[in-house]
C-alpha cells in the first residue's frame, strides 16, 4: 500500500495522469517493435518520450506538492531537459541512418 | 483515494516494464545499428519513468535525483553512439 495519505484533489488527477502516461509510453514502445523500416520506427518512441513523460512528471509534481504542503517544482527540470535533448538525439540518429543508407536507395 | 493511486501506480509500472521489454526485443532483433541505438534510447526513457513512478508510490524525494541522472547519462550515451555511427569516432581531434 501507499506509505502516505493523500487528499482527494491530489490523488484523482495524479492517477489519471499516471494511467494516461503509461498508455502513451506503451503505445510508443509497441510502435517501436511493430513498424517496418527505420524511418517509420523513429517516429513512435517520441510519443512516450514527450507526452508520456510530461504526464508522469505532472503526476509527480502534484503528489510531492500534496505531501510537502507547498508547491514543489523541481521536476520541471527533467521536463525541460527531456524537451531539449530528445530532438537532438533523434536528429543525430536520423543523420546517421541517412549517412549509412546513402548507397542503397 | 490511496487505493486508486496505488492501482494507477501499478498499472503505469506494468506499462513501462512492457515498453522496456518491447525495446529489449528490438535491441536483440534490430537489423541495423541505428535501430539498436533508437531502442536503447526508448529503454532508458521507460526506465526513468518507472523510477519516477516508484518514487510517487513510496513518497520519497530521492528518486527524483536518480531519474535526473538516468536522463543525463542516457542522453550522453545515445548522443555518443549516434555520433559514432555518423562519423566513425566520438571525439574528433
Amino acid at each position: 500500500m501507499m506509505e502516505h495519505d493523500l487528499p482527494a484533489w491530489a490523488a484523482i488527477p495524479a492517477s489519471l495522469l499516471l494511467i494516461l502516461g503509461g498508455i502513451l509510453a506503451l503505445t510508443g514502445s509497441i510502435g517501436l517493435l511493430r513498424l517496418r523500416t527505420f524511418y517509420k520506427r523513429i517516429h513512435s518512441p517520441t510519443l512516450g518520450n514527450t507526452f508520456g513523460s510530461l504526464c508522469v512528471l505532472l503526476a509527480s509534481i502534484i503528489t510531492s506538492s500534496a505531501i510537502v504542503g507547498r508547491p514543489v517544482l523541481h521536476e520541471v527540470m527533467i521536463t525541460v531537459f527531456l524537451i531539449l535533448t530528445s530532438p537532438v538525439t533523434a536528429m543525430m540518429l536520423m543523420r546517421a541512418a541517412v549517412f549509412r543508407n546513402r548507397g542503397t536507395n | 483515494m490511496n487505493m486508486l493511486l496505488f492501482v494507477a501506480c501499478v498499472f503505469a509500472l506494468l506499462c513501462f516494464v512492457a515498453g522496456m521489454a518491447c525495446a529489449a526485443i528490438r535491441i536483440f532483433r534490430g537489423p541495423t545499428a541505428q535501430d539498436r541505438v533508437l531502442a536503447l534510447d526508448c529503454l532508458y526513457i521507460n526506465g526513468m519513468l518507472a523510477v519516477l513512478v516508484i518514487g510517487i508510490q513510496i513518497g520519497s524525494m530521492l528518486y527524483f535525483d536518480i531519474a535526473l541522472l538516468i536522463a543525463l547519462f542516457g542522453f550522453v550515451g545515445s548522443t555518443a553512439m549516434a555520433k559514432f555511427l555518423l562519423r566513425g569516432e566520438v571525439i574528433e581531434p
